[in-house]
Protein backbone atom coordinates (compact mmCIF):
# COMPACT_ATOMS: atom_id res chain seq x y z
CA UNK A 1 0.00 0.00 0.00
CA UNK A 2 1.54 3.28 -1.19
CA UNK A 3 2.13 6.06 1.63
CA UNK A 4 -0.79 8.32 2.27
CA UNK A 5 -2.44 11.06 4.44
CA UNK A 6 -5.09 10.48 6.35
CA UNK A 7 -7.69 13.23 7.66
CA UNK A 8 -10.79 12.61 9.60
CA UNK A 9 -13.96 14.69 8.21
CA UNK A 10 -16.54 15.65 11.04
CA UNK A 11 -18.64 17.86 8.51
CA UNK A 12 -20.27 17.36 4.98
CA UNK A 13 -19.03 20.34 3.18
CA UNK A 14 -15.63 20.11 4.69
CA UNK A 15 -15.49 16.74 3.29
CA UNK A 16 -16.80 17.58 0.04
CA UNK A 17 -13.83 20.70 0.57
CA UNK A 18 -11.27 18.37 1.10
CA UNK A 19 -12.19 16.09 -1.60
CA UNK A 20 -11.85 19.01 -4.44
CA UNK A 21 -7.81 18.40 -4.40
CA UNK A 22 -6.71 15.48 -6.67
CA UNK A 23 -5.89 12.17 -5.39
CA UNK A 24 -7.94 12.59 -2.28
CA UNK A 25 -10.47 9.74 -2.04
CA UNK A 26 -13.20 9.49 0.52
CA UNK A 27 -12.64 6.40 3.13
CA UNK A 28 -16.07 4.82 4.97
CA UNK A 29 -15.73 0.91 5.50
CA UNK A 30 -12.95 0.63 3.72
CA UNK A 31 -13.31 -2.73 2.17
CA UNK A 32 -13.15 -1.93 -1.37
CA UNK A 33 -10.76 1.00 -1.06
CA UNK A 34 -7.71 -0.51 1.48
CA UNK A 35 -7.86 -3.70 -0.82
CA UNK A 36 -7.68 -2.08 -3.87
CA UNK A 37 -4.64 -0.08 -2.22
CA UNK A 38 -3.21 -2.70 -1.25
CA UNK A 39 -3.61 -4.57 -4.74
CA UNK A 40 -1.74 -1.28 -6.22
CA UNK A 41 -5.15 -0.57 -7.91
CA UNK A 42 -5.89 2.20 -5.83
CA UNK A 43 -2.79 4.72 -4.86
CA UNK A 44 -4.61 7.72 -2.67
CA UNK A 45 -2.90 11.07 -2.01
CA UNK A 46 -5.11 11.66 0.78
CA UNK A 47 -7.92 9.87 2.53
CA UNK A 48 -10.47 11.24 3.72
CA UNK A 49 -12.24 9.25 6.55
CA UNK A 50 -16.58 10.21 6.07
CA UNK A 51 -17.57 7.78 8.69
CA UNK A 52 -17.49 9.91 11.83
CA UNK A 53 -19.76 12.27 10.10
CA UNK A 54 -23.14 12.74 11.68
CA UNK A 55 -26.46 12.22 10.90
CA UNK A 56 -25.44 9.56 8.03
CA UNK A 57 -26.85 6.56 9.35
CA UNK A 58 -29.98 6.20 9.81
CA UNK A 59 -32.73 4.49 8.35
CA UNK A 60 -36.49 5.62 8.14
CA UNK A 61 -39.29 3.76 6.54
CA UNK A 62 -42.10 5.65 5.78
CA UNK A 63 -45.69 5.24 4.08
CA UNK A 64 -43.66 7.22 1.10
CA UNK A 65 -40.71 5.05 1.01
CA UNK A 66 -37.22 3.95 3.06
CA UNK A 67 -34.73 6.47 2.93
CA UNK A 68 -31.24 4.65 3.98
CA UNK A 69 -28.36 6.98 5.24
CA UNK A 70 -25.23 6.41 3.10
CA UNK A 71 -22.71 5.62 6.59
CA UNK A 72 -25.25 2.63 7.66
CA UNK A 73 -23.56 -0.73 7.77
CA UNK A 74 -24.94 -3.22 5.42
CA UNK A 75 -25.50 -5.82 8.36
CA UNK A 76 -27.93 -3.64 9.99
CA UNK A 77 -29.90 -2.24 7.32
CA UNK A 78 -30.00 -6.38 6.14
CA UNK A 79 -32.08 -6.67 9.60
CA UNK A 80 -34.12 -3.71 9.93
CA UNK A 81 -37.79 -4.78 10.36
CA UNK A 82 -39.42 -2.00 8.21
CA UNK A 83 -36.79 -2.94 4.89
CA UNK A 84 -37.03 -6.47 5.31
CA UNK A 85 -41.18 -6.69 5.60
CA UNK A 86 -41.78 -4.07 2.97
CA UNK A 87 -38.09 -4.33 0.27
CA UNK A 88 -37.12 -8.17 0.84
CA UNK A 89 -35.07 -8.04 -2.20
CA UNK A 90 -32.95 -5.11 -0.23
CA UNK A 91 -32.36 -6.84 2.60
CA UNK A 92 -31.90 -9.93 0.62
CA UNK A 93 -29.39 -9.13 -1.31
CA UNK A 94 -27.24 -7.50 1.52
CA UNK A 95 -27.69 -10.71 3.49
CA UNK A 96 -26.22 -12.75 0.60
CA UNK A 97 -23.95 -10.54 -0.27
CA UNK A 98 -19.95 -10.46 1.27
CA UNK A 99 -19.55 -11.90 4.71
CA UNK A 100 -20.75 -11.02 8.51
CA UNK A 101 -17.54 -9.15 9.43
CA UNK A 102 -17.61 -7.44 5.58
CA UNK A 103 -21.29 -6.73 6.36
CA UNK A 104 -20.62 -5.28 9.74
CA UNK A 105 -17.70 -2.52 7.78
CA UNK A 106 -19.08 -1.61 4.90
CA UNK A 107 -21.70 1.08 4.34
CA UNK A 108 -24.32 1.62 1.72
CA UNK A 109 -22.73 4.70 0.30
CA UNK A 110 -19.78 2.47 -0.27
CA UNK A 111 -20.93 -0.69 -1.09
CA UNK A 112 -22.75 1.48 -4.21
CA UNK A 113 -19.26 2.66 -5.49
CA UNK A 114 -17.67 -1.05 -5.10
CA UNK A 115 -15.53 -1.82 -8.06
CA UNK A 116 -15.26 -4.97 -10.31
CA UNK A 117 -13.26 -8.01 -9.26
CA UNK A 118 -11.95 -8.09 -13.06
CA UNK A 119 -8.90 -10.19 -12.16
CA UNK A 120 -6.59 -8.14 -14.83
CA UNK A 121 -7.91 -4.92 -12.88
CA UNK A 122 -7.09 -5.77 -9.98
CA UNK A 123 -3.61 -7.41 -10.76
CA UNK A 124 -1.19 -4.14 -12.24
CA UNK A 125 1.91 -6.25 -11.95
CA UNK A 126 0.95 -8.86 -13.64
CA UNK A 127 -1.81 -7.22 -16.51
CA UNK A 128 -0.71 -3.73 -17.39
CA UNK A 129 -2.33 -3.05 -19.91
CA UNK A 130 -6.30 -2.08 -18.15
CA UNK A 131 -8.52 0.85 -19.75
CA UNK A 132 -10.18 1.05 -16.23
CA UNK A 133 -7.47 1.69 -14.47
CA UNK A 134 -5.45 3.54 -17.03
CA UNK A 135 -7.90 4.51 -20.04
CA UNK A 136 -6.08 4.03 -23.55
CA UNK A 137 -4.10 1.20 -22.34
CA UNK A 138 -6.22 -2.02 -23.32
CA UNK A 139 -7.80 -4.79 -21.82
CA UNK A 140 -6.11 -7.96 -20.60
CA UNK A 141 -9.26 -9.47 -20.51
CA UNK A 142 -10.27 -9.36 -24.33
CA UNK A 143 -7.52 -12.21 -24.99
CA UNK A 144 -7.65 -14.48 -21.57
CA UNK A 145 -9.55 -16.46 -19.34
CA UNK A 146 -13.47 -14.26 -19.06
CA UNK A 147 -15.38 -16.39 -16.97
CA UNK A 148 -16.02 -13.79 -14.81
CA UNK A 149 -16.70 -10.81 -16.85
CA UNK A 150 -19.54 -9.64 -18.43
CA UNK A 151 -22.01 -10.17 -21.37
CA UNK A 152 -24.33 -6.78 -20.97
CA UNK A 153 -23.24 -3.35 -21.11
CA UNK A 154 -19.45 -4.07 -22.42
CA UNK A 155 -17.81 -2.29 -24.52
CA UNK A 156 -14.31 -3.03 -27.06
CA UNK A 157 -12.32 -1.16 -24.46
CA UNK A 158 -13.80 -3.00 -21.00
CA UNK A 159 -15.63 -6.05 -20.20
CA UNK A 160 -15.27 -5.74 -16.31
CA UNK A 161 -18.25 -6.74 -14.46
CA UNK A 162 -19.92 -4.96 -11.91
CA UNK A 163 -20.37 -7.11 -8.68
CA UNK A 164 -22.78 -5.72 -6.45
CA UNK A 165 -25.85 -7.55 -5.23
CA UNK A 166 -27.58 -4.59 -3.73
CA UNK A 167 -27.58 -2.22 -6.07
CA UNK A 168 -29.65 -4.61 -8.58
CA UNK A 169 -32.11 -4.63 -6.25
CA UNK A 170 -32.08 -0.47 -6.04
CA UNK A 171 -32.68 -0.91 -9.27
CA UNK A 172 -35.44 -3.07 -9.48
CA UNK A 173 -36.85 -0.94 -7.12
CA UNK A 174 -36.41 2.02 -8.86
CA UNK A 175 -34.44 3.60 -6.06
CA UNK A 176 -32.74 7.41 -5.97
CA UNK A 177 -29.36 8.06 -4.86
CA UNK A 178 -28.91 11.46 -2.87
CA UNK A 179 -25.80 13.46 -3.01
CA UNK A 180 -24.52 16.36 -1.26
CA UNK A 181 -25.67 18.44 -4.33
CA UNK A 182 -28.84 16.46 -6.02
CA UNK A 183 -30.74 13.42 -6.68
CA UNK A 184 -29.63 10.73 -9.12
CA UNK A 185 -32.10 8.23 -10.49
CA UNK A 186 -30.01 5.09 -9.70
CA UNK A 187 -30.39 4.05 -13.66
CA UNK A 188 -28.56 6.93 -14.52
CA UNK A 189 -26.01 6.93 -11.20
CA UNK A 190 -23.72 3.76 -12.90
CA UNK A 191 -22.62 4.58 -16.35
CA UNK A 192 -21.56 1.81 -18.84
CA UNK A 193 -17.94 1.62 -19.79
CA UNK A 194 -18.04 2.96 -23.89
CA UNK A 195 -14.79 4.37 -24.21
CA UNK A 196 -14.35 5.99 -20.70
CA UNK A 197 -14.16 2.73 -18.26
CA UNK A 198 -12.78 4.41 -15.73
CA UNK A 199 -15.55 6.53 -15.33
CA UNK A 200 -18.13 3.98 -13.32
CA UNK A 201 -20.72 6.45 -11.86
CA UNK A 202 -21.85 10.56 -12.49
CA UNK A 203 -20.30 11.30 -9.11
CA UNK A 204 -18.20 14.54 -9.64
CA UNK A 205 -15.23 15.04 -7.68
CA UNK A 206 -16.23 16.15 -4.22
CA UNK A 207 -19.73 15.03 -4.21
CA UNK A 208 -20.39 12.47 -1.79
CA UNK A 209 -23.45 9.79 -1.51
CA UNK A 210 -25.51 10.99 1.56
CA UNK A 211 -28.59 8.21 1.37
CA UNK A 212 -30.60 6.21 -1.47
CA UNK A 213 -34.23 6.52 -1.42
CA UNK A 214 -36.19 3.80 -2.00
CA UNK A 215 -39.91 4.77 -3.15
CA UNK A 216 -42.59 2.37 -1.83
CA UNK A 217 -44.81 -0.16 -3.78
CA UNK A 218 -46.87 -3.30 -4.28
CA UNK A 219 -44.00 -4.34 -5.92
CA UNK A 220 -41.51 -3.62 -3.91
CA UNK A 221 -43.45 -5.22 -1.18
CA UNK A 222 -43.59 -8.18 -3.22
CA UNK A 223 -40.05 -8.86 -3.85
CA UNK A 224 -36.82 -11.06 -3.85
CA UNK A 225 -33.17 -11.38 -4.86
CA UNK A 226 -32.01 -14.64 -6.47
CA UNK A 227 -28.34 -15.19 -6.52
CA UNK A 228 -26.82 -18.21 -7.91
CA UNK A 229 -23.31 -18.48 -7.54
CA UNK A 230 -20.08 -21.26 -8.10
CA UNK A 231 -20.29 -21.47 -3.70
CA UNK A 232 -23.22 -21.63 -1.23
CA UNK A 233 -21.89 -18.64 0.16
CA UNK A 234 -19.81 -15.77 0.36
CA UNK A 235 -19.43 -15.74 -3.38
CA UNK A 236 -20.18 -12.93 -5.98
CA UNK A 237 -23.11 -13.56 -8.15
CA UNK A 238 -22.54 -15.86 -11.70
CA UNK A 239 -26.06 -14.52 -12.19
CA UNK A 240 -28.59 -13.05 -9.95
CA UNK A 241 -31.60 -11.48 -10.26
CA UNK A 242 -33.67 -9.12 -8.54
CA UNK A 243 -37.65 -8.90 -8.93
CA UNK A 244 -40.48 -7.18 -7.69
CA UNK A 245 -44.05 -8.46 -8.62
CA UNK A 246 -47.51 -6.85 -8.12
CA UNK A 247 -50.55 -8.88 -9.76
CA UNK A 248 -54.43 -7.33 -10.11
CA UNK A 249 -57.00 -8.49 -7.95
CA UNK A 250 -57.73 -11.55 -9.50
CA UNK A 251 -54.31 -13.00 -8.27
CA UNK A 252 -53.07 -14.06 -11.49
CA UNK A 253 -52.82 -11.19 -13.79
CA UNK A 254 -49.24 -9.45 -13.79
CA UNK A 255 -49.99 -5.28 -12.98
CA UNK A 256 -46.91 -3.88 -12.18
CA UNK A 257 -43.04 -6.11 -12.56
CA UNK A 258 -39.23 -4.96 -11.67
CA UNK A 259 -36.78 -6.73 -13.11
CA UNK A 260 -33.06 -6.73 -13.00
CA UNK A 261 -29.67 -8.44 -13.54
CA UNK A 262 -26.38 -9.16 -11.33
CA UNK A 263 -23.93 -10.85 -12.13
CA UNK A 264 -23.85 -10.18 -16.00
CA UNK A 265 -23.21 -6.62 -16.87
CA UNK A 266 -20.94 -3.82 -16.65
CA UNK A 267 -23.83 -1.99 -14.19
CA UNK A 268 -26.79 -3.33 -12.10
CA UNK A 269 -29.44 -4.16 -15.59
CA UNK A 270 -32.58 -3.23 -15.37
CA UNK A 271 -34.06 -5.96 -17.76
CA UNK A 272 -37.58 -3.20 -19.24
CA UNK A 273 -38.08 -5.84 -21.57
CA UNK A 274 -39.11 -8.79 -19.69
CA UNK A 275 -41.19 -5.88 -17.83
CA UNK A 276 -43.07 -5.53 -20.88
CA UNK A 277 -43.35 -8.83 -22.00
CA UNK A 278 -44.77 -9.32 -18.67
CA UNK A 279 -47.05 -6.72 -18.02
CA UNK A 280 -50.53 -7.24 -17.95
CA UNK A 281 -50.16 -11.20 -18.71
CA UNK A 282 -51.23 -13.70 -16.95
CA UNK A 283 -48.68 -15.60 -14.58
CA UNK A 284 -47.91 -18.94 -15.73
CA UNK A 285 -44.25 -20.93 -15.95
CA UNK A 286 -43.84 -20.91 -19.99
CA UNK A 287 -44.53 -17.01 -20.24
CA UNK A 288 -42.37 -16.57 -17.68
CA UNK A 289 -39.76 -18.75 -19.17
CA UNK A 290 -40.55 -16.74 -22.94
CA UNK A 291 -40.17 -13.35 -21.51
CA UNK A 292 -36.87 -14.29 -19.52
CA UNK A 293 -35.27 -14.31 -22.69
CA UNK A 294 -35.26 -10.84 -23.67
CA UNK A 295 -33.32 -10.58 -20.19
CA UNK A 296 -30.24 -11.33 -22.77
CA UNK A 297 -30.81 -8.97 -25.85
CA UNK A 298 -27.77 -7.81 -27.24
CA UNK A 299 -25.84 -10.08 -25.14
CA UNK A 300 -22.40 -11.08 -25.98
CA UNK A 301 -19.75 -13.68 -24.71
CA UNK A 302 -15.88 -13.98 -24.99
CA UNK A 303 -14.26 -17.38 -24.18
CA UNK A 304 -15.49 -18.76 -21.28
CA UNK A 305 -18.55 -16.42 -19.98
CA UNK A 306 -21.26 -17.72 -22.25
CA UNK A 307 -22.90 -19.86 -19.83
CA UNK A 308 -24.43 -16.41 -17.92
CA UNK A 309 -26.22 -16.16 -21.07
CA UNK A 310 -28.57 -18.81 -20.82
CA UNK A 311 -27.94 -18.63 -16.87
CA UNK A 312 -29.38 -15.31 -16.86
CA UNK A 313 -32.28 -16.22 -18.02
CA UNK A 314 -33.34 -19.12 -16.21
CA UNK A 315 -32.34 -16.83 -12.83
CA UNK A 316 -34.87 -14.60 -14.02
CA UNK A 317 -37.27 -16.88 -14.63
CA UNK A 318 -37.34 -19.03 -11.09
CA UNK A 319 -37.06 -15.46 -9.09
CA UNK A 320 -40.31 -13.78 -10.83
CA UNK A 321 -41.90 -17.62 -10.82
CA UNK A 322 -41.04 -17.53 -6.42
CA UNK A 323 -42.44 -13.95 -6.03
CA UNK A 324 -45.44 -14.71 -7.80
CA UNK A 325 -45.34 -18.07 -6.21
CA UNK A 326 -45.14 -20.37 -8.74
CA UNK A 327 -43.14 -23.82 -8.31
CA UNK B 1 5.71 11.01 3.15
CA UNK B 2 3.12 11.27 5.24
CA UNK B 3 3.78 12.57 8.49
CA UNK B 4 3.35 10.41 11.58
CA UNK B 5 0.04 10.06 13.41
CA UNK B 6 0.25 9.47 16.86
CA UNK B 7 -3.16 7.87 18.79
CA UNK B 8 -4.33 5.85 21.47
CA UNK B 9 -6.34 2.21 20.69
CA UNK B 10 -8.11 0.14 23.49
CA UNK B 11 -7.52 -2.69 23.18
CA UNK B 12 -8.76 -5.79 25.57
CA UNK B 13 -9.82 -3.03 28.22
CA UNK B 14 -6.30 -1.38 27.86
CA UNK B 15 -4.81 1.41 26.30
CA UNK B 16 -1.99 1.48 23.87
CA UNK B 17 -0.31 4.72 22.58
CA UNK B 18 1.47 4.46 19.17
CA UNK B 19 3.27 6.31 16.66
CA UNK B 20 2.64 4.98 13.02
CA UNK B 21 2.12 5.75 9.45
CA UNK B 22 -2.03 6.08 9.10
CA UNK B 23 -1.12 3.51 6.11
CA UNK B 24 -1.07 0.70 9.11
CA UNK B 25 -3.86 -1.45 9.35
CA UNK B 26 -5.17 -2.44 12.90
CA UNK B 27 -3.97 -6.33 12.00
CA UNK B 28 -0.32 -4.87 11.57
CA UNK B 29 -0.44 -2.15 14.31
CA UNK B 30 -1.68 -5.51 16.76
CA UNK B 31 0.87 -7.97 15.70
CA UNK B 32 3.95 -5.72 14.60
CA UNK B 33 3.26 -2.57 16.73
CA UNK B 34 1.63 -4.20 20.02
CA UNK B 35 2.86 -7.60 19.91
CA UNK B 36 -0.37 -8.55 20.05
CA UNK B 37 0.35 -11.96 17.71
CA UNK B 38 -2.95 -13.70 18.28
CA UNK B 39 -4.94 -12.10 15.59
CA UNK B 40 -3.59 -14.05 12.20
CA UNK B 41 -3.06 -12.72 8.93
CA UNK B 42 -4.11 -15.01 6.65
CA UNK B 43 -4.77 -13.71 3.22
CA UNK B 44 -4.27 -9.61 4.19
CA UNK B 45 -7.15 -8.57 1.86
CA UNK B 46 -10.52 -9.39 3.37
CA UNK B 47 -10.87 -13.33 2.23
CA UNK B 48 -9.75 -15.27 4.66
CA UNK B 49 -11.21 -14.09 7.94
CA UNK B 50 -7.94 -14.77 9.68
CA UNK B 51 -7.80 -11.44 11.23
CA UNK B 52 -11.13 -11.03 12.98
CA UNK B 53 -11.27 -8.71 15.80
CA UNK B 54 -14.46 -6.86 17.54
CA UNK B 55 -14.59 -3.11 17.11
CA UNK B 56 -17.49 -1.90 19.66
CA UNK B 57 -18.71 -5.55 19.75
CA UNK B 58 -18.99 -6.02 15.89
CA UNK B 59 -16.95 -8.54 14.24
CA UNK B 60 -14.82 -7.37 11.41
CA UNK B 61 -11.23 -7.69 9.85
CA UNK B 62 -8.52 -6.28 11.07
CA UNK B 63 -6.72 -6.22 7.74
CA UNK B 64 -8.88 -3.70 5.91
CA UNK B 65 -9.49 -1.27 9.25
CA UNK B 66 -6.66 1.24 9.16
CA UNK B 67 -5.39 1.83 13.05
CA UNK B 68 -6.03 5.29 12.63
CA UNK B 69 -10.07 4.30 11.89
CA UNK B 70 -10.14 2.34 15.35
CA UNK B 71 -9.09 5.31 17.42
CA UNK B 72 -11.85 6.14 19.95
CA UNK B 73 -13.44 2.55 19.56
CA UNK B 74 -12.81 -0.74 21.94
CA UNK B 75 -11.03 -3.21 20.32
CA UNK B 76 -11.33 -7.04 21.29
CA UNK B 77 -8.75 -9.40 20.21
CA UNK B 78 -8.08 -13.19 21.28
CA UNK B 79 -5.96 -12.38 23.82
CA UNK B 80 -8.52 -10.90 25.68
CA UNK B 81 -11.67 -13.24 25.38
CA UNK B 82 -10.67 -15.44 27.99
CA UNK B 83 -11.39 -14.10 31.81
CA UNK B 84 -8.74 -12.90 33.92
CA UNK B 85 -8.48 -15.92 35.81
CA UNK B 86 -7.63 -17.55 32.55
CA UNK B 87 -10.81 -19.30 32.65
CA UNK B 88 -11.47 -19.95 28.88
CA UNK B 89 -14.50 -18.56 27.14
CA UNK B 90 -17.05 -20.64 26.15
CA UNK B 91 -16.49 -20.76 22.66
CA UNK B 92 -12.76 -21.40 23.07
CA UNK B 93 -13.63 -24.33 25.53
CA UNK B 94 -16.32 -25.61 22.69
CA UNK B 95 -12.94 -25.58 20.10
CA UNK B 96 -11.08 -27.76 22.21
CA UNK B 97 -13.90 -30.11 23.19
CA UNK B 98 -14.90 -30.74 19.58
CA UNK B 99 -11.03 -30.38 17.93
CA UNK B 100 -12.35 -27.85 16.18
CA UNK B 101 -8.81 -27.38 14.44
CA UNK B 102 -5.86 -28.99 12.87
CA UNK B 103 -2.86 -26.09 11.93
CA UNK B 104 -4.84 -24.01 14.02
CA UNK B 105 -3.50 -20.72 11.96
CA UNK B 106 -7.12 -19.95 11.19
CA UNK B 107 -8.75 -20.46 15.05
CA UNK B 108 -8.55 -17.27 16.53
CA UNK B 109 -10.49 -15.60 13.95
CA UNK B 110 -12.95 -18.60 13.47
CA UNK B 111 -13.53 -17.96 17.77
CA UNK B 112 -13.69 -14.59 17.15
CA UNK B 113 -15.99 -14.43 14.43
CA UNK B 114 -18.37 -17.54 16.44
CA UNK B 115 -18.35 -15.50 19.59
CA UNK B 116 -20.11 -12.58 17.47
CA UNK B 117 -22.25 -15.20 15.27
CA UNK B 118 -23.35 -16.62 18.46
CA UNK B 119 -24.17 -13.28 20.03
CA UNK B 120 -25.75 -11.63 16.85
CA UNK B 121 -28.22 -14.72 17.42
CA UNK B 122 -27.14 -16.35 13.78
CA UNK B 123 -26.42 -20.01 15.46
CA UNK B 124 -29.66 -21.28 15.56
CA UNK B 125 -28.43 -24.13 13.10
CA UNK B 126 -25.98 -26.00 11.34
CA UNK B 127 -27.09 -24.42 8.35
CA UNK B 128 -27.25 -21.07 10.04
CA UNK B 129 -23.85 -21.44 11.64
CA UNK B 130 -22.06 -22.55 8.06
CA UNK B 131 -23.81 -19.68 6.57
CA UNK B 132 -22.72 -16.65 9.03
CA UNK B 133 -19.45 -18.46 9.13
CA UNK B 134 -18.62 -18.14 5.71
CA UNK B 135 -16.12 -15.25 6.40
CA UNK B 136 -13.60 -17.43 7.59
CA UNK B 137 -11.95 -19.94 5.96
CA UNK B 138 -9.88 -22.88 6.82
CA UNK B 139 -7.50 -23.98 4.55
CA UNK B 140 -7.34 -27.76 6.46
CA UNK B 141 -10.59 -28.37 6.62
CA UNK B 142 -11.84 -28.73 9.78
CA UNK B 143 -15.72 -27.26 9.36
CA UNK B 144 -17.27 -30.29 10.53
CA UNK B 145 -15.66 -29.67 13.90
CA UNK B 146 -15.94 -25.73 13.64
CA UNK B 147 -19.75 -25.81 13.54
CA UNK B 148 -20.12 -28.99 16.20
CA UNK B 149 -17.98 -26.26 18.35
CA UNK B 150 -20.01 -23.22 17.45
CA UNK B 151 -23.15 -25.49 18.45
CA UNK B 152 -22.13 -26.77 21.42
CA UNK B 153 -21.21 -23.52 23.02
CA UNK B 154 -24.03 -21.36 21.45
CA UNK B 155 -26.18 -24.00 24.02
CA UNK B 156 -24.09 -23.47 26.67
CA UNK B 157 -24.41 -19.76 26.46
CA UNK B 158 -28.24 -20.07 25.58
CA UNK B 159 -28.75 -22.65 28.50
CA UNK B 160 -26.87 -20.47 31.10
CA UNK B 161 -28.88 -16.92 29.53
CA UNK B 162 -32.17 -19.05 30.34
Amino acid sequence: MNDFDYLRATALDEASTLAKTPGTMFLAGGTTLIDLAKCGVERPGTLVDITRLPDLSAVTVDEAGATIGALATMSRVAVDAAVTERYPAVSEALLLAASAQLRNMATIGGNLMQRTRCAYFRDPAGYPACNKRMPGSGCSALENVTRDHAILGTSDQCIALYPGDLSVALTALGATVRTTSREIPIARFFVEPGDRPDRETVLERGEIVTAVHVPASAAAANSTYLKVRDRQSYEFAAASAAVGLELEEDGRTIRDIRVALGGVATVPWRAEAVEAALRGRRLGETTIREASRAAVEGARSWYANGYKIELACRVVARAIMEVGGIK
Amino acid sequence: MASLRSMELEINGAQYALTIEPRVTLLDALRENLGLTGTKKGCDQGQCGACTVHVDGERVLACLTLAVQAEGRSIRTIEGLASKDDTLDAVQQAFIEEDAFQCGYCTPGQIMSAVACIREGHAGSDAEIREFMAGNLCRCGAYNGIVAAVRKAAQRIQGAAA
